[in-house]
């Protein structure tokens, strides 16, 4: 009896998350009237604003991440070899973007790096492009923190490091070498939910005016009809597919075994 | 002058002090334990040679050069810890060949050094596996020759055979030490177990409390431990209390003993003396300077040696004897006697 109801509960569950998604996806497909099609996708596709701005978000992506990445990793390592004590303090400054609106930290962007501040960032193409990259780190820093800080809690670090160092390696090397490598998948994991934060972060992006792919969803949201869901689809399947990537990554990771 | 000196080290970790005043010299090539229960500091010293720790006070000098204030990285010290500490991320062969990669050695003398040493631990052909696909005793071994790669100066072993079964444990251990006399490298070997201390070491520093209260052979700090610390960590001991007549000569359970050394005690003092369970005897012994009755309390067959507990003279003696087929083992609550020499008798101190 357990049983049955147990299904029962999680196939209403299945019902409840797939059944919009099914809905979206059947009506993208109705562009032409009475048959289904994919002239929603091709429209989507062949529009040079789709993929301007999803280059430059893409572009922007990796940006992210790379900043991420040189910020968070040598932190969490530090915090764990050295400062455990100050754990639970960096933890809460990592939960912060999850609590300050995005609108908040933008606003507080423009008011600190306008043109008329000391560093006007606000002031060209780039010096955006920067103040977004930063921001967009920002928000992903809780996820990017947690993958990482799961990924080192997986190695002995402290030992790894003294064994490194005894044998000549300086804090470069041992972060580049052998650090970052045992925590790639981590990072990965992290890396991907970034992608997919900053594919879909409109705020930030339409604040500071530049020309990302989370506008242009919401741009194309209030002017088409069956554009949009197509857009959603094609989002998720990004979604999916990084999160795709994110497990062949862990499978592949050859030396990852050793710590299942 | 000695190879690796450590003079007046102290360590103090708050309002805990570690280490106190501690003094070593070793020569070049020797074979050094430091062997003492958890929390005696022993680990602490071993830190500090390496870099780890930095010493509240005192100085560290390796070949003439004073390490106390240099970096881990900077002091060319190779070392092996209990959890192997190999990277996963990289094969057998990346991990002997990192700390030569580190120095810039070119790749064919790096290829050439990491064959050799894979060849001295017996593992030539595991070069291109991942640590994971090793057991424990093949990977402690690579430690061994990813530490011994970029020829170190001194080689630190961190309680390396404590996560091995007992049998590896034996094996390894006569290795490391072939290997060491191979090399002639000097070589600090941190451990708790005084088996192990005894059986691989040329001298013995027996710690505790953060201090060393002996540092000898192993056959001397066997045989002659100078505190009664010592005595009754290092083996099984019996403590008799004896009572001082003379300047070598004590009463014990009442009978008269000479001593083979003065006693530094005054007459009608009591002494502690000890005895290793080895050098009592089971039954009267011709010639023996003590024989006491005694009553078997209990029988214990380790296989080689059977150790038996009897008591006598007032307190529990015990004593091993070898296993021999055509005599067994004594039942217990038998009458019985021991007998011992005076030669075998250690006055304790301290």
């Amino acid at each position: 009896m357990m049983r049955v109801v147990a299904w029962g509960v999680f196939l209403l569950g299945c019902l409840f998350f797939l059944l919009p998604l099914v809905g979206m996806t059947e009506f993208s497909l109705k562009m032409r009237r009475g048959v289904y099609s994919f002239d929603a996708y091709a429209a989507v596709f062949g529009d040079p604003a789709f993929w301007a701005t999803f280059g430059y978000s893409l572009a922007l992506a990796a940006a992210t991440i790379v900043v991420g990445v040189v910020l968070v990793v040598p932190t969490a390592y530090w915090v764990r070899l050295r400062l455990p004590q100050a754990r639970p303090f960096v933890e809460f400054i990592t939960l912060l973007p999850l609590v300050i609106p995005a609108i908040v930290i933008v606003f507080g962007y423009i008011r600190m790096y306008n043109t008329s501040s000391f560093l006007p960032l606000t002031g060209s193409a780039l010096g955006t492009d920067i103040l977004l990259t930063m921001g967009y780190a920002t928000l992903a820093l809780p996820y990017m923190y947690r993958s990482v800080d799961t990924g080192l809690r997986t190695i002995d670090v402290g030992t790894l490091t003294e064994a490194a160092q005894s044998l000549g390696a300086g804090w470069v090397t041992i972060l580049a070498r052998i650090i970052l490598p045992n925590v790639m998948v981590a990072v990965l994991s992290g890396a991907f939910l970034t992608l997919a934060i900053v594919l879909g972060e409109f705020t930030m992006a339409a604040l500071l005016n530049r020309p990302a792919f989370g506008p242009y969803m919401q741009l194309l949201g209030a002017n088409r009809a069956y554009e949009p869901p197509a857009l959603a689809v094609i989002a998720f399947a990004i979604t999916w597919g990084c999160m795709g990537l994110m497990q062949l990554a862990t499978r592949f990771a050859k030396h990852e075994r050793a710590k299942a | 002058m000695s190879f690796l000196s450590l003079s007046h080290l102290e360590k103090t970790f708050g309002t805990n002090r570690v280490v106190k005043d501690f003094n070593l010299s070793v020569e070049k090539g020797e074979f050094i334990s430091l062997l003492g229960p958890s929390g005696c500091g022993k680990t602490t010293v071993l830190r500090m040679v390496a870099g780890f720790e930095t010493p509240t006070s005192g100085g560290i000098v390796i070949d003439g050069q004073e390490v106390t204030g240099l970096k881990p990285n900077q002091r060319n010290i190779g070392m092996m810890f209990q959890a192997y500490a190999l990277f996963p991320n990289m094969t057998v062969a990346e991990n002997v060949a990192f700390g030569l990669k580190v120095k810039g050695v070119a790749k064919d003398k790096r290829d050439a050094r990491v064959e050799e040493m894979l060849r001295l631990i017996g593992l030539p052909e595991m070069g291109g596996r991942y640590p994971f696909q090793l057991s424990g005793g093949q990977q402690q071994r690579v430690a061994l020759a990813r530490a011994l790669a970029p020829s170190p100066r001194v080689l630190l072993l961190d309680e390396p055979l404590s996560a091995l079964d007992a049998k590896v444990r034996v094996s390894l251990r006569n290795e490391i030490r072939e290997i060491q006399r191979e090399l002639g490298i000097t070589t600090i070997f941190v451990t708790h177990d005084q088996e192990e201390a005894l059986s691989m070491s040329d001298r013995v520093v027996v710690m505790n409390g953060g201090i060393a209260e002996q540092v000898g052979a192993p056959f001397e700090v066997y045989n002659r431990p100078s505190t009664r610390f010592v005595a009754t960590f290092v083996g099984t001991l019996n403590v008799f209390d004896g009572a001082v007549t003379g300047p070598q000569s004590v009463t014990l359970a009442g009978v008269p003993v000479t001593l083979a050394e003065p006693v530094e005690a005054s007459k009608g003092a009591t002494v502690a003396l000890a005895l290793r369970p080895e050098a009592v005897q089971l039954g009267r012994v011709e010639g023996a300077d003590v024989v006491l009755p005694a009553t078997i309390e209990s029988v214990e067959f380790l296989g080689s040696i059977i150790r038996v507990r009897a008591r006598a003279g007032g307190s529990v003696v015990a004593l091993d004897t070898f296993n021999r087929m055509d005599a067994p083992p004594p039942a217990i609550g038998a009458e019985t006697e021991v007998s011992l020499h005076a030669r075998d008798l250690i006055v304790l101190a301290g």
